[in-house]
């Protein structure tokens, strides 16, 4: 085959190379997803709170955080923290990562608890009252499980969302696959094959991954529908 | 007389500028039985809302067991109740919703036994002893193991009583119960609430449109009609004596 722009020998020499980095990638999705679940309820939290004040500074902060590229919320974290005063810390880049794009995806998730606990019937707070729950059991035994199992599927799909956003991480040196192929790329003088081999990874990651949410979805569709959901049906 | 287990005294509520109830003055005796009834929107549902805290009152007082509910001494001076006082009186308070209300992730028995293990701090096996009795009590005892969804309407009904019972309530709400059902099972539902009616000495108080069966079962019928009580009395008193020619006209839309 006379293809000049393509080399298998490239091809074998930069993969061993890119897969150097998938560790970090996954490392580092996994790392941005818990921070971002973890920090969702923050978020729900804060919009629970029944004060007009509170409740619009927060919804500022969540809608100016959601509204501004994660990459640059990156770059400000990385160049921009370190050199303001008082508050300012250089971090490392991997933890400007786990911050950064966890705190960006944090309010979404944030707010896909929010639709979750919103979807739980009014009824149930009342029957939960009228059993004289204390506000701690009200929540653990009867809300969150209700509110819980219908967010499953879009918090999968977060996660698949959040795992092709992590290659941003690369601008600012966190050494996942993109940053590999990059880094062989310009050693090389050879970008088309390690380039292609990122994309290659991606597809064989999150495709699978949106086929295993698919089936997750079903499964709990089903539970949903044929023992559990109430919806309108006034359990 | 014994004392009265619940006192509405003066009771007014307002949904923003609407004044909903307007000067509610009311006695429940202990293991007395009382049917409110009157027009949709006279404020029937809000009442028993008010007495199992689903709803704030705007004023007066609501006394149950000698205890104010909605207010609280701290001082040497009344200011409204925090929640801590409301869960003191509420144990002692039962409800039965319009929509049943059933939590869909548990069984039929769980649904019984969750309240009392967990927020009476029962004993487990006792607990569930009970429950079963008590759903056996409703016509249930084959079900046990259902999740509420497999239920229909009036099966759902009776779980959600046998719920309320499960936790020994002083005083037994009922929200329009069988509104919300199908008219071939209604009876079952009345079935069960007559034999609690017959058997418990608790308090119960109905909101009903069965006119029959509320006017058969309670001890005292209440007429509320505008925000007030128009009229207040035995079953034969207020059906069959009285001048009140608004409750008359409402009773005969019940008799074809």
């Amino acid at each position: 085959m006379d293809f000049t722009y393509w080399s298998w020998d490239t091809f074998l020499e930069a993969l061993p190379f890119v897969l150097q980095g998938l560790g970090i990638t996954i490392g580092l999705t996994f790392s941005c997803f818990v921070f971002a679940l973890v920090f969702g309820f923050v978020w729900t939290f804060l919009q629970r709170i029944q004060n007009k004040y509170i409740k619009a500074v927060v919804t500022f902060i969540m809608e100016f955080i959601r509204s501004t590229p994660p990459l640059v919320q990156l770059f400000f974290i990385y160049y921009a923290l370190p050199v303001l005063p008082v508050i300012g810390v250089t971090l490392h880049p991997f933890v400007c990562a786990v911050i950064g794009l966890g705190v960006h995806f944090s309010t979404y998730i944030g707010e896909i608890y929010r639709s979750g606990i919103e979807s739980v019937d009014k009824g149930q707070w009342e029957a939960a009252t009228a059993l004289n729950y204390s506000t701690k059991d009200k929540w653990l035994r009867i809300i969150l499980p209700q509110a819980f199992p219908p967010t499953i599927p879009m918090l999968g799909n977060y996660f698949i969302i959040m795992f092709k956003e992590v290659p941003l991480a690369s601008t600012i040196s966190v050494g996942g696959i993109l940053f590999m192929a990059r880094t062989f790329g310009s050693e090389h003088w050879a970008y088309l094959e390690p380039i292609t081999i990122v994309g290659i990874l991606f597809l064989l990651l999150s495709y699978p991954s949106a086929l295993l949410i698919k089936k997750l979805e079903k499964k709990i569709n089903h539970r949903f529908n044929t023992s559990v959901m109430t919806k309108n049906t006034n359990a | 007389m014994s004392e009265p287990i619940v006192q509405f005294k003066n009771v007014h509520k307002s949904f923003g500028d609407v004044e909903v109830l307007k000067g509610i003055d009311l006695d429940i005796s202990p293991s007395e039985k009382v049917a409110i009834i009157g027009p949709s929107g006279s404020g029937k549902t809000t009442i028993i809302r008010m007495l199992m805290t689903l709803e704030k009152i705007t004023s007066g007082d609501i006394i149950v067991d000698g205890q104010n509910l909605w207010k609280m001494e701290k001082n040497g001076s009344m200011v409204e109740a925090n929640q801590k006082h409301l869960r003191s009186i509420r144990g002692d308070i039962g409800m039965v919703f319009q929509h049943f209300n059933l939590f869909p992730h548990m069984t039929i028995l769980e649904n019984c036994m969750t309240a009392p293990i967990h927020v009476k701090k029962e004993e487990k096996t006792e607990v569930r002893k009970r429950s079963i009795q008590m759903l056996e009590r409703v016509g249930l005892g084959d079900k046990l193991d259902n999740y509420p969804n497999q239920l229909s309407g009036g099966q759902k009904q009776r779980v959600a009583m046998a719920r309320a019972l499960v936790m020994r309530p002083k005083v037994m709400l009922f929200d329009e119960v069988t509104s919300a059902l199908d008219p071939e099972l209604v009876g079952e539902v009345l079935e069960v609430i007559r034999d609690i009616a017959k058997n418990d000495d608790m308090a119960m108080i109905l909101v009903t449109h069965e006119m029959d069966f509320a006017l058969d079962i309670a001890d005292k019928v209440v007429f509320l009609d505008e925000g007030v009580i128009a009229e207040s009395g035995s079953a034969s008193q207020v059906i069959e004596h009285s001048q009140n020619e608004r409750l008359q006209s409402f009773l005969s839309r019940f008799r074809n």
